[in-house]
């Protein structure tokens, strides 16, 4: 292990319908029917949205979430390879399949949510481009970044089939052309991939940061607690944190599933980063409380005042204790339960930014998501872990167990 | 007595506008060029008697919007609660229990069509656009659907037509822009109203307009125009008799709505040096870690560029 920092990735060995497998199959599939009945007999039939609150729960966590719990890809990607910390080298494959479904997701998830989805490609048009749009430059950003990340992965899809492309019946003529051009990816992608790392890195922190912008062009409309001019400073250091904590949180939830001790060799160094991250999105936060003077509303009777001491208080502050503490860092209950708060943390703190501390001037009732909302999302999540085990079992993405070697 | 206070209504709001502001949105805010010649609605609330005229009329130009019975605008029950524009209504006459002398008052609401509009500034495609008349409007053939204008909105004005399956469309008050005031004529609503509650013209003449009659009558109006300053300015001012937030205006700063985001993203995106900059320092960093690395360690080794 010493000799080789990279360790062996291979396709895993298990057996793909489990007991646990069929039943998140049946549940994905009952919530994908929402998506469904939401195309087929609109908006207005699954969900509670309304003209006072035009975003809702697609908007907070199949995107907004989605898009900061797909954090790991680049902050990975940033550690190990422009921070040359190669030790944490066998992270980078996972990380990089989570942050490619998570991001193949937000655009899956966010056509279910656009009125006109099939105009999804009008950002990209010239003509149409809008430059004073913050959500200009997520799109732009994110679609960009989508394709970055296609390029990334393909070197391990390269890897995989190099020498052994095998297409049935008739096309199986043109095996030798495609392994010729597998192999001329791989080759040009290994050449060129660090541009591609450094870009995946910056247009992360452009997009990453401005979906916390989204919201600064309506502070009236915002609870003081989330009102900030701050706002896209507090999502890209949050981000920074939370892509580090879902890497131990995908690693340690895949490890269970797939029967292998975690990783703690990787992960327990992997934690001890994330208290400086961690550090710097509550230092920032509460500067930014102090100088509004907005911790005057933390005692208010308000459902954004108790969303923020659950996502802050509870969610975030307590899993920066935990990450600092060396035992539980080394513990693989006590890392998984820190992970597991904060990533539920982000999960809430980017659904009060779009629909709880958003408090619309003229709303008769606070807006609850409908059970259609709530399934398609749970549905879509399934979804993505349906896929990772699906990708993770054809392709060498997870580092081959100890005992073959 | 009337006067001073004014001033310190002013005063109040100025400081309030400032604290919100810091000083570079100013300039920022001042770089967004508005027509000085742009037209505009003053709307004499204290004159409205509630007739729903204007709601029929809009209704009646508006043709693609579900059509409605006209006795169905003769009917005051609608007044028992406070209604707000919706994906078949472009405007609205609400009931307030706020008149003086014990009279019930009026105010109708529609599309403010801001000088800095917030919509016009989110929308991710550029489906909003502000004439130099000073129209907002809005063009669904680009529309995506994502309603950031309804979020972004600081009046809580776009609507949705959550219930269109295939074609949904954001729906609110086009000034009657391809109807009339393209062609010179005054707005459908201004028209209809027997009461002259809407003067129609040229934005500064409204608001001398609007400062003479409070001048002239300080025992009838609070000493304010809404939307003079609100947000920047809107097309469409307002008199009334009570506070603007007993008829539902929501208290807003002076700072333009866009003039919270675009300074942001406008500095993040300079030139494009930041993100550059950015690329050019990450990839300083991993070229001077590498080759510290390589030539510490491994002199004949090759750099790991790839996931392996």
């Amino acid at each position: 292990m010493i000799m080789s920092v990279h360790e062996h990735a291979a396709p895993v060995q298990n057996r793909f319908f489990t007991a646990g497998m069929k039943l998140l199959t049946a549940i994905m599939l009952g919530g994908l029917a929402f998506g469904l009945y939401r195309m087929v007999f609109g908006l207005r039939a699954v969900t509670n949205l309304n003209d006072q609150y035009p975003l809702g729960l697609w908007i907070g966590v199949d995107v907004a979430t989605g898009v900061a719990l797909a954090a790991g890809g680049f902050t990975s990607g940033a550690l190990v390879y422009v921070f040359n910390r190669e030790n944490f080298h066998a992270v980078i494959r996972p990380a990089l399949l989570t942050a490619l479904l998570g991001y193949t997701f937000v655009g899956i998830g966010l056509m279910f949510d656009l009125g006109r989805w099939y105009n999804i490609w009008h950002p990209a048009v010239p003509s149409m481009w809008q430059g004073n749009s913050v959500l200009f430059e997520v799109g732009m950003c994110v679609m960009i970044y989508l394709n970055v990340l296609y390029l990334e992965f393909f070197p391990i899809v390269c890897e995989r089939f190099m020498g052994r492309v095998n297409l049935p019946g008739r096309l199986a003529r043109f095996n030798d052309a495609v392994d010729m051009l597998l192999r001329f990816a791989d080759h040009i992608l290994g050449k060129i991939m660090f541009l591609f790392i450094i870009a995946g890195v910056v247009l992360s922190c452009l997009h990453q940061s401005s979906l916390g912008t989204l919201m600064v062009i309506a502070p009236y409309k915002m609870h003081p607690l989330y009102r900030s001019q701050l706002g896209p400073l507090f999502f890209l250091t949050s981000a920074f944190a939370v892509g580090l904590t879902m890497i131990i949180f995908e690693s340690m939830i895949a490890g269970r599933s797939l029967k292998r001790k975690p990783e703690m060799h990787i992960l327990t160094p992997l934690a001890k980063i994330i208290p400086y991250l961690l550090g710097i999105y509550i230092f920032v936060k509460l500067g930014d409380m102090v100088m509004r003077k907005s911790y005057l509303y933390l005692f208010q009777d308000h459902p954004a005042v108790i969303m923020f001491w659950i996502e802050f208080g509870l969610l975030t502050v307590v899993p920066f204790f935990m990450f600092m503490s060396s035992d539980i860092r080394r513990s693989p209950r006590g890392l998984f339960i820190a992970a597991a708060m904060y990533v539920v943390g982000i999960l809430l703190n980017r659904s009060t930014v779009f629909f709880i501390a958003y408090e619309p001037l003229y709303a008769t009732k606070a807006y609850i998501p409908a059970i259609g909302e709530f399934a398609l999302t749970t549905g879509l999540i399934l979804t993505i872990v349906f896929v990772y085990r699906a990708l993770v079992t054809l392709l060498p993405v997870l580092p081959a167990p100890e005992k073959e070697h | 007595m009337k006067h001073s206070r004014r001033t310190f209504l002013q005063k109040t709001a100025g400081v309030a506008g400032l604290i919100l502001l810091g000083g570079r949105k100013e300039a920022e805010a001042s770089r967004l060029q508005v027509n000085p010649d742009q037209h505009g609605v003053l709307v004499d609330t204290t004159q409205c008697v509630g007739c729903r005229n204007c709601e029929k009329a809009c209704n009646e130009i508006n043709e693609d919007l579900p059509r409605r019975p006209a006795e169905w605008f003769k009917d005051e029950s609608v007044f028992q609660e406070k209604r707000r524009m919706d994906y078949g209504t472009y405007t609205v006459v609400n009931r307030y229990d706020s008149g003086s002398s014990g009279k019930p008052g009026y105010a109708k609401f529609q599309c403010m069509h801001c000088l800095y509009p917030a919509c016009v500034s989110a929308c991710i495609v550029g489906a909003f656009t502000r004439e130099p008349s000073g129209a907002v409007i809005y063009d669904a053939w680009k529309c995506i659907g994502c309603r950031y204008c309804m979020a972004a909105c600081p009046f809580q004005v776009p609507a949705y037509e959550f219930s269109n399956v295939l074609t949904p469309q954001v729906r609110k008050c086009t000034f009657c822009f391809q109807q009339r005031l393209s062609t010179g004529k005054v707005p459908a609503c201004v028209e209809s109203c027997p009461m002259e509650v809407m003067t129609f013209g040229k934005r500064t003449d409204l608001i001398m307009l609007g400062r003479e009659r409070i001048r002239s009558y300080p025992e009838r109006y609070v000493p304010h125009i809404y939307g003079e300053q609100e947000v920047g300015g809107t097309s469409w001012l307002y008199l009334s008799g009570v506070p603007f937030g007993k008829i539902d205006f929501p208290v807003l700063g002076y700072h333009p709505a866009p003039g919270y985001t675009e300074p942001i993203q406008h500095t993040i995106f300079k030139w494009f040096l930041p993100p550059l900059g950015l690329y050019a320092t990450l990839g300083g960093i991993m070229w001077y870690l590498r080759s510290r690395r390589t030539k510490e360690s491994n002199p004949g080794g090759d750099a790991h560029q790839r996931h392996d």
